[in-house]
């Protein structure tokens, strides 16, 4: 038995697949319409489900009829979600569910159910905390050093208000499922980032053993966060199908109601007050913040963001809970709020002090935590604001004119995802063909291809070499994909699963060699004796020498996320810069240039990691500029449930983005961390601060809108 | 079980058949049958006529590159050509596009510029909306084959992405402008 191999990467330089711009693995299938999501599934005799959801906010069912959507020609099974007595606690939650042969029969048939409503009253906006009343919860009161006695010595107080509405994910492809459940046999094919996970969240709920769950699934039209859980839907339409004799259903919701109860990312609110020095220097920060995910309340974010070590602090929240369906997780969740309360006040402690924000930033990165460290910001300020051109573009708010003005901001971001726990399998045949497997899933960031890449590096084969299975829980279990760790964790249990073939391989392979197993290595195709490239064979002359008794040399290897072993690690920071432009009498705000200085570690392929960032970025100006939930006081009612007025940036609207990806040698030796989020948080920041900049004061809620860009400049509250 | 093997969930489908009919005046409320010129081939099929081309693709002909995203012509992830014209799929009624000249991504095929110059340029993440960029792309290129970068922000403005491709979308447009004619010279 060899001894357990050394796992480490191989030094940066000698690379040959990692660190290469691949092009994704699933591209071409993607790219001419053949990829299969689960939503595109038709499977015979498979029938399609409708939801008929709430109107209201908040309501009493006092009465529900479901006969003559029963009768229907074609209806096969009806559910009732929320009988008579029900306490419906926002609009769209679910009242029942009808499974027909055609989408167009259920839609007819949903329309036939009779429903009274006992009409309650609702709160539906939590902007104004003073409207709040016996809804808002707070949570105790923090302090660190002393406040009041900092504020009272400090040479220059800023105070501001600011704000960051609720914002939906806006997945293209809906939540939902095609589902079947036969006996006690259940088979699904969910929309999820957690394939492994899937079969052990829904099992309890339908009484069946997790192990009779086949979960089953090649591709996921975006997640973002809020597809974790199999969702409501899932157990909705397994009850759907074995009522209708254990017939498939699909169950995906349609956008209106993905827009009304499938996710969205709570909203903050918050007075902060920043006092320091004329220098610069910060030595206090007070928050009191506000903020609602819906019905179940809302999240504290870690305030002050980033620069937390900052010596006074009084921070206090207060959960305030709306009738509205509950949020999920988003990119970074509390992230981007945290960001955006800070940064924002940062820079208008700087203005007050008439300083450069760059110059506060840079001053203050001693408050940053030491992963990734001050050091990591001050490098990345200062290279974002090199590719930005601040010194020559940035002016301080009272040197502009004009109808069109221009301004630059700032906003920083920090993660800590370390790689999830998972399981790989490599399996290496007699023939040389080698499998990789894991029950894992591609959001789109990129899962198959580096999996891939780190097998080819590990064995020394070309990618093409490498079949790769994933989204199948009868595979080795991968972990959720969410918090930035798939990355870390896949790469790493790729690598030990296949360094743990690899030394089989070497085993059988040696005595051919005149070696001994510890004495291989396996480069360019060839299995050779370190030292002595003479002496070589190639891969598949190795492969030839497995035991036919063996059959074929199958090893796993995991990642254990507390022990990563130096093969990934977490705390990626970046620095972040908007340069806008703003007309002063539209309030049209437009993105000239967007810089992103982003490190993530080490890189396993530098293509998939600028498209994560540019994502990233796109989908954080999005909001900055964009995107809001709009409830109706009066109805309680979602008003922009469609993706006409519930506004996404198109190509034109995000004006130019530059990255750099931050591979020094020093952060490469940090092993691999993921960057689906870090990259995500500072947006809204950067450009509510750019908008600032350019116009003289602050617009104190996102979205930087023509309407809330009027209403800061002529003094009006929102 | 054949995932994504063409059953069918509703509805008649024979790939062989005659020409299109022309369209009665009145049509409905039932299931009519209908045939629809889909990528050069007469498909036919029965429908209700309140059902959408998208939907008929999708969901009686099991054509599922266009994707059901917005399902009110706001986002463009079920584009198709149209007699020579790009149109949301999710806006037209499949009773309304018989006679018409239909293409959709999979009458590309598997090695065409557009979907290549994606691939060449990541202008996808999670796939969702690249069939339709795809299909806005081909459709702009065949009227503007020779567009600058402003050009090509302006001609995909009806197309959304979630992920972010933005960046990599404007390169392959400009890509696959040079590999489609390219294909034409050659």
């Amino acid at each position: 038995m060899a001894n357990t191999p050394d796992y480490s990467w191989p030094p940066m330089e000698s690379r040959k697949v990692m660190g290469k711009p691949f092009k994704r693995l699933d591209g071409p299938l993607k790219s001419t319409g053949r990829a299969k999501y689960t939503s595109d599934l038709n499977l015979k005799g498979m029938l399609f489900a409708v939801y008929l959801t709430s109107p209201y906010a908040h309501a009493r069912i006092t009465s529900i009829d479901t006969s003559a959507a029963e009768k229907t020609p074609g209806v096969k099974s009806v559910y009732v979600i929320s009988p008579a007595g029900t306490e419906i606690q926002w609009f769209g939650r679910e009242v029942a569910a009808v499974a027909a042969t055609s989408e167009e029969i259920a839609r007819d048939a949903v329309r036939k159910i009779k429903v009274d409503y006992e009409v309650m009253p609702h709160l539906v906006k939590e902007a104004d905390l003073s409207k709040a009343g016996s809804k808002g919860k707070a949570a105790g009161e923090k302090i660190v050093g002393d406040p009041d006695k900092a504020i009272q010595e400090a040479e220059v107080v800023s105070e501001g208000t600011y704000g960051i509405p609720m914002a939906d994910h806006v997945c293209l492809e809906p939540h939902g499922c095609v589902i079947q459940w036969q006996g006690d046999q259940v088979q699904a094919w969910p929309s999820t980032q957690f394939v492994t996970g899937w079969a052990g969240s829904i099992a309890p709920n339908l009484k069946v053993p997790a192990a009779n769950v086949k979960v089953k699934m090649d591709y996921i039209g975006g997640g973002f966060g809020s597809k974790f859980s199999p969702g409501a839907w899932a157990e909705v339409g397994a009850i759907l199908s074995q009522k209708a004799g254990g017939a498939p259903v699909k169950i995906y919701l349609d956008r209106a109601t993905e827009m009304a109860i499938a996710g969205h990312r709570p909203s903050d609110y918050g007075k902060i007050k920043i006092a320091g020095k004329k220098d610069g220097t910060i030595t206090t920060f007070q928050a009191d913040s506000w903020g609602s995910g819906g019905f179940p309340g809302g999240p504290q974010p870690p305030l002050p963001y980033c620069y937390a070590n900052i010596p006074n602090q009084r921070i206090n929240f207060v959960s305030i809970v709306t009738n509205q369906a509950g949020s999920q997780a988003w990119r970074a969740p509390n992230n981007q709020q945290a960001s955006y309360l800070t940064c924002s006040a940062f820079e208008d402690f700087a203005a007050k002090a008439n300083l450069d924000p760059l110059d506060v930033f840079l001053k203050n990165a001693d408050y940053a935590p030491a992963r990734p460290g001050p050091d990591h910001y001050r490098w990345q300020l200062q290279k974002a604001a090199e590719l930005a051109e601040w010194k020559k573009l940035w002016k301080p708010r009272d040197q502009k004119s004009g109808t069109v003005r221009r301004g630059l901001g700032l906003g920083i971001n920090l993660w800590q995802g370390g790689g999830h726990s998972c399981t790989a399998r490599t399996t290496i045949h007699p023939d040389g063909s080698v499998l990789l497997e894991m029950a894992t899933q591609d959001l789109g960031t990129g899962t198959r291809t580096v999996m891939v890449q780190v097998a080819a590096e590990t064995l020394g084969l070309q990618i093409g070499q490498i079949k790769l299975v994933i989204g199948d829980n009868s595979l080795p279990p991968g972990g959720a994909s969410g918090g930035s760790t798939t990355v870390g964790g896949v790469s790493s249990a790729t690598r030990k699963s296949t360094m743990n073939a690899l030394a089989k391989l070497f085993e059988v392979a040696a005595p051919s060699l005149g070696a001994q197993p510890d004495e291989l290595e396996a480069v360019d195709g060839h299995i050779r004796v370190k030292g002595s490239p003479n002496k070589s064979m190639t891969w598949v002359a190795a492969c030839k020498k497995i035991p036919p008794g063996e059959g074929k040399i199958s090893e796993t290897g995991a990642n254990d996320q507390r022990n990563p072993m130096g093969l990934n690690s977490a705390g990626a920071g970046g620095a972040q810069i908007a340069d806008v432009t703003v007309d002063m009498e539209t309030g049209l705000v437009k993105i000239n240039r967007f810089v992103a200085v982003q490190d993530c570690g080490l890189v396993v392929n530098p293509r998939l990691a600028e498209s994560q960032i540019y994502g990233a970025i796109i989908m954080g100006i999005s909001t900055a500029l964009y995107e809001e939930r709009i409830f109706d006081e009066q109805t309680g009612r979602m008003l922009n449930q469609d993706m006409e007025f519930y506004k996404l940036a198109g190509i034109k609207d995000i004006g130019d983005i530059v990255v750099h990806v931050d591979i020094r040698p020093e952060n490469d030796k940090r092993g691999v961390i993921g960057l689906g989020e870090p990259p995500a948080v500072g947006i809204c920041a950067a450009v509510g601060n750019a908008v600032a900049n350019a116009i003289g004061v602050r617009v104190p809620n996102i979205p930087m809108s023509p309407m809330n860009v009027l209403n800061a400049l002529e003094g009006r509250n929102a | 079980m054949g995932v994504g093997t063409g059953a069918l969930g509703t509805g008649l489908l024979e790939r062989e058949g005659e020409a299109a009919p022309a369209p009665a005046n009145v049509s409905g409320p039932g299931a009519v049958p209908i045939t629809l010129n889909i990528n050069g081939k007469p498909m036919k099929l029965t429908v209700e006529p309140r059902v959408t081309l998208l939907d008929a693709l999708r969901n009686h002909l099991d054509l599922t590159g266009a994707k059901r995203v917005c399902d009110r012509g706001a986002c463009g992830a079920c584009t198709v050509i149209l007699n020579g014209k790009t149109v949301y799929s999710c806006d037209v009624l499949a009773i309304d596009a018989q006679g018409k000249d239909i293409q959709t991504i999979e009458g590309l095929g598997a090695n065409n510029p557009v979907s290549a110059a994606f691939f060449n340029h990541d202008a996808q993440q999670c796939g969702y909306c690249t069939p339709g960029f795809v299909m806005a792309c081909k459709g702009f290129l065949d009227h503007h084959p020779n567009p600058t970068m402003e050009d090509v922000k302006h001609g995909l403005g009806g197309n959304l992405c979630r992920c972010g491709t933005y960046m990599g979308v404007r390169q392959a447009v400009l890509e696959a402008s040079k590999n489609m004619k390219g294909a034409k010279n050659g």
